[in-house]
């Protein structure tokens, strides 16, 4: 229990009269006090930022050298800080943007500077002009190894048993946009097929990830979309060796997620610098073990205890951005069909 | 003098005209068979009915479009004429004070009104801890206390047995005495207009007619009184 | 009969505000349109959301009659305390409250154990009958408490009345019943249904599809992935025609109801013996049951992490208790002054200004006002405004509709006593209205303030990065696999939201006994 709430309660109702109630009036008189520290705003999905996110460990890595000061600004996920960063168009104050995904990156690439490569060690070949890499992870079935002995090994044994799944909905979650892209990759023309065959298996569909994964633990459903690394949290974590991702046969999808130097930046030289920090050993590190993904840049230490329990999918897949790009509508579109029959 | 000039009250099928005076000082009684307007009309001097022309004047002064607070009259309904949240205190309070911020001398005018009614000591009772008589006198002690030079009374009694009505006639005659009020009274029963009233107005077939002696109208009740009586 | 001149200027400058805000931010989305089109999936989601909708609002409310009789006329040990309990499911954050009802409900549930044992085929959730029974189980309470009202305001009289004519249950329900019910059915029903209309985690999480996609989902899938802010804000208007029609029809079909006022006497009612006992008893515990087993569920999930709350969770649940507070008490306050102004002067655009922000999305608002100010105000300073704002906007119809009928009561028993002593508005109000009316109102500001730690989704969109509110710790530490945190993070927001609408709802009970 935390017992020092009234000191909480005391700076943050300091904190929240200032930067609210106040500045709410008096609008944007006040920002120039600091003006002799540059900063570097930063624009990411909200669970980035908080307490068990990377966010806390890479501002203040960050900070110890830059001579700067990191501003977090948030929204929702990625795809709301892509919404967030075109409602705001030229006049954004974001320099960086943190936490989009390949499947997002075509429509953001007008809003944002080329930079220089930086090497990564992603499982396919990525070069982008305009994103650098920063974590990466296979989706994956994930399910309780203590009910479930021998899991499907393919989309198409998963269809065909009777095992119930729950789904992120593409239109509301990146993974459910993941999923979709994953089933095109893996089957082209035939995926309205395997969707259709899928129906019967799915028992629903859910917002985002957070109530499929709640879901799922609750005992709802025998699977989840998820990651393969998510059993690295309940194993390390939580030391609980229970959950597995099932290994399928066609290859697994990846997720990459992304930063870049937004091109109405007025810190671009701090930009690179952050863009470059975020690909080092130590914010690489503090990723692996906050968003339980894949470094994209693998550290010199490699990989935390546990993670070597994870499957390793013999086959990647990804589609180039400007595929998802395009294959995004006409895919909901057939998953839609495909699932309201 | 209590002046209704011209007055044409209209709502839908309802018609009624009046174009009479009263003295100052003076005890009507409205009388008529129901539906006949009796209480739109007192409900017009109050101010909640806005005549479709004519005026009010009391003292020549023209009241017709004052609002019913600021109208030198006070008005006892039929029913819920005490806020049933607040005390006797506090609902007579409010006729002195709106805000309830009641001076030394305001407080002993309540408590004194309360006291003139019967009601000595109860100031912190609520509505619903009296009887229906008690109420009817806590209404009187809160006009009692406004003093307004005109009282104007839509069959607050109606529902007391006849001992207990008649007792809050005599003191309705009494707040009126000591306020030196005129007072206005509808009925629906001869008795109380015979036993209270010194002149009768007759409300009937659209018309209500100019107020005479009460006793005169009952020796020599017109055709419509006579049908109501029966 | 009181015809006279009425003040509605402050009314109608509010109506005014609240219709530039809500069609405003629609227009702003539109004015950034690069197309305005809906796509052909728009239509099917159109069907779903009103059919959804309307099975909701009709099963809501056909319940809550006799769970509302029978609070009304019995009187058990705890009574007082269920009718306040009534109000948990309506101000528990959905995403918490879905698990708790498949935590009853789900396939790992105690209903599908039993019915495994029975040797009866499961049962599943997911289709419309389960976004049904989850719009039912945050709703029953709403219209329950609703028609509560109704029953309360039947002066005890009345009934002391008809048992003194010993009329049989079948007629005073003829006569004192049914002509309240005729008279609140149609908000009831109205407001639930333009509730339901908005709804999209219930539909999305428990329809078991993309067949039940709702508007709503339409909307946040057009502005997030897509967008494309002229679908959204298409949709947005659909959604404001929608819900004007429904107000407009519910205001025809509206029946004015007139009891006379009593004089406050609580006087227990004798309630009917026999059969209707037993009857009026299963009822209640039918709907304790339903209602408190997934509360029950979510409580016993969050205790066990109680013992290790996550760091930040005392600064977001304090950032959640000040929007919260100025949240209920804008909507209050907006509430009050147009239930005073349609009281005495019943008029079609003030209820139409009152019920617009039931159908307006969350999203859109959010997203119109950060198109408006953001050139003016930094968006990080703009979060925690904006979010009071669009909260007190869309709790505003509650309030309204628990205030209204009230209201109306009070300005047909005391306008004219109130006029006659020639007390002035700022006296009326403090001796009149504010206790006449000091039970819808603090029932309503507790609902509008537990509302708002819920935080309606507002804040996704334009979090400020400097710190969250409870529902959002709640989902980063979902987030982030704390489930157990989560849960225990979840139960403290419940009791947070629980606590201000307690609260609140006592202090309009005091006043009212005062």
């Amino acid at each position: 229990m935390d017992f020092s709430i009234p000191d909480h309660f005391r700076r943050t109702m300091e904190r929240l009269m200032k930067r609210h109630l106040l500045a709410a009036g008096l609008l944007t008189i006040a920002t120039s006090a600091l003006a002799e520290t540059p900063v570097l705003t930063v624009l990411t999905y909200d669970s980035f930022t908080s307490e068990w996110g990377p966010g806390p460990a890479i501002k203040a890595g960050f900070e110890e050298t830059c001579g700067c000061t990191v501003n977090f600004v948030t929204a929702g996920d990625g795809a709301a800080v892509l919404a967030r960063l075109k409602l705001e168009g030229a006049t954004t104050d974001a320099d960086v943007v943190v936490g989009l995904d390949t499947n997002l990156t075509a429509d953001a690439a007008p809003l944002f500077a080329p930079i220089a490569a930086t090497p990564n060690t992603l499982p396919v070949p990525f070069a982008d002009a305009r994103f650098v890499p920063f974590d990466w992870g296979w989706f994956a079935f994930v399910y309780d190894n203590t009910k479930l002995t021998t899991p499907p090994k393919s989309f198409e044994e998963l269809a065909a048993s009777n095992l119930k799944i729950v789904i992120e909905d593409p239109r509301s979650s990146t993974p459910g946009l993941g999923l979709l892209m994953w089933v095109k990759a893996a089957y082209g023309s035939r995926a309205p097929q395997i969707w259709a065959d899928l129906a019967d298996n799915i028992v629903t569909v859910t917002p985002g990830w957070s109530e499929a994964y709640g879901m799922f633990l609750q005992g709802e459903a025998d699977m989840v979309l998820s990651y393969t690394t998510s059993p690295a949290y309940h194993l390390i974590a939580e030391k609980d060796a229970s959950k597995s991702a099932a290994l399928f046969d066609e290859g697994h999808y990846l997720q990459v997620e992304v930063a870049g130097k937004v091109a109405s930046t007025d810190q671009p030289a701090l930009a690179d610098a952050f863009l470059t920090y975020l690909t080092s050993d130590a914010a690489q590190t503090a990723l692996i073990t906050t968003n339980w993904m894949y470094p994209a840049n693998m550290p010199a230490a490699g990989l935390p205890a546990g993670f070597e329990t994870l499957i390793q999918p013999g086959k990647s897949l990804l589609l180039t951005a400007d595929e998802a790009q395009s294959l995004r509508a006409p895919a909901i579109e057939e998953w839609q069909t495909a699932l309201s029959k | 003098m209590l002046t209704l000039e011209k007055i044409v009250l209209r709502q839908e099928s309802f018609h009624l005209t009046a174009d009479w005076s009263v003295n100052r000082g003076a005890r009507v009684a409205l009388i008529g068979p129901s539906g006949a307007g009796k209480s739109s009309l007192l409900n017009a001097i109050a101010g909640f009915f806005a005549p479709a022309s004519g005026r009010i004047l009391w003292q020549g002064a023209d009241v017709t479009q004052m609002a019913p607070g600021a109208r030198p009259f006070t008005i006892l309904f039929q029913d819920q004429n005490l806020f049933p949240h607040l005390t006797l205190a506090q609902n007579l309070g409010l006729g002195l004070s709106p805000r309830l911020q009641l001076s030394q001398d305001q407080r002993a005018a309540v408590e004194q009104a309360l006291a003139r009614v019967g009601l000595a000591g109860m100031g912190a009772q609520k509505p619903a801890q009296l009887s229906g008589g008690q109420q009817s006198r806590a209404a009187l002690a809160r006009a009692l206390l406004r003093a307004r030079p005109v009282l104007l009374l839509d069959e607050p009694f109606a529902a007391l047995g006849p001992a207990l009505k008649i007792d809050m006639l005599d003191l309705v005659d009494e707040v009126a005495r000591l306020t030196d009020a005129t007072v206005l009274m509808v009925t629906h029963d001869p008795a109380d207009a015979r036993r209270f009233a010194d002149k009768t107005v007759l409300v009937a077939d659209g018309v209500a007619q100019a107020p005479v002696a009460t006793a005169e109208l009952f020796a020599n009740p017109p055709a419509a009184l006579q049908a109501y009586l029966g | 009969m009181a015809n006279r001149p009425v003040e509605i200027r402050p009314a109608l400058g509010l109506a005014l505000f609240i219709a530039a805000l809500i069609l405003g931010s629609a227009a702003m989305l539109l004015l950034r349109a690069e197309s305005w089109r809906l796509a052909p999936a728009d239509w099917s989601a159109l069907r779903f959301t009103v059919l959804q909708a309307a099975l909701s609002s009709l099963v809501s409310a056909t319940l809550a009659i006799p769970l509302a009789r029978a609070l009304h006329r019995r009187r058990f040990r705890g009574r007082s305390l269920l009718t306040r309990l009534l109000a948990a499911p309506f101000v528990l954050p959905v995403v918490v409250a879905v698990l708790g009802i498949l935590a009853v409900f789900g396939r790992s549930g105690p209903v599908n154990a039993a019915l495994a044992a029975l040797g009866l085929p499961p049962l599943s959730i997911f289709g419309l009958h389960g976004v049904v029974l989850a719009n039912v189980f945050f709703n029953l309470p709403l219209a329950t408490r609703m028609l509560l009202h109704g029953w309360q305001a039947i002066p005890a009289e009345r009934f002391r009345l008809a048992a003194a004519l010993s009329m049989p249950q079948s007629a005073q329900f003829r006569h004192l019943e049914l002509p309240m019910l005729r008279a609140q059915m149609p908000g009831i029903l109205t407001t639930i249904f333009l509730i339901c209309l908005a709804s999209f985690a219930i539909a999305l999480t428990l329809g078991g599809g993309p067949k039940a996609s709702t508007l709503e989902l339409a909307i946040y899938q057009a502005l997030r992935f897509d967008f494309d802010l002229g679908r959204a804000a298409l949709l947005a208007l659909i959604q404001f025609a929608l819900c004007a029609g429904v107000t407009i029809a519910a205001a025809r079909l509206s029946l004015r109801q007139g009891f006379g006022a009593g004089l406050d006497r609580a006087a227990p009612l004798p309630a009917p013996d026999g059969w209707r006992a037993p009857l009026d008893a299963a009822v209640i515990t039918a709907a304790v049951l339903f209602l408190g087993a997934p509360l029950l569920a979510v409580i016993a999930q969050g205790l066990p992490g109680l013992t290790h709350l996550p760091p930040g969770l005392w600064q977001a649940a304090l950032r959640s208790l000040v929007v919260a507070l100025v949240s209920a008490l804008l909507a209050t306050v907006a509430a009050l002054t147009l239930a005073q102004a349609a009281a005495r002067r019943p008029a079609l655009w003030i209820d139409l200004a009152a019920m617009l922000p039931l159908s307006a999305s969350g999203l859109v608002l959010g997203t119109g006002l950060f198109l408006m100010l953001h050139r003016f105000v930094p968006p990080a300073q703009m979060a925690l405004p904006v979010t009071m704002l669009v909260n007190a906007t869309l709790t505003l119809p509650y309030l309204y509709r628990l205030i209204l009928p009230e209201a109306r009561q009070v300005v047909a028993d005391y306008d004219r006593l109130t006029q006659s002593l020639g007390l002035p508005a700022v006296s009326a109000l403090r001796f009149v209205i504010l206790p006449r009316l000091s039970r819808p109102l603090g029932y309503g500001a507790g609902i509008a303030a537990a509302l708002s730690m819920g935080d309606l989704g507002v804040i996704a969109l334009i979090a400020d990065g400097n710190g969250a509110t409870l529902p959002l710790l709640v989902q980063h530490l979902i987030g982030a696999y704390r489930m157990e945190q989560a849960a225990a993070a979840s139960l403290v927001l419940i009791g947070l939201s629980f606590g201000l609408f307690w609260m609140f709802d006592r202090i309009g009970g005091w006043n009212a006994d005062a």
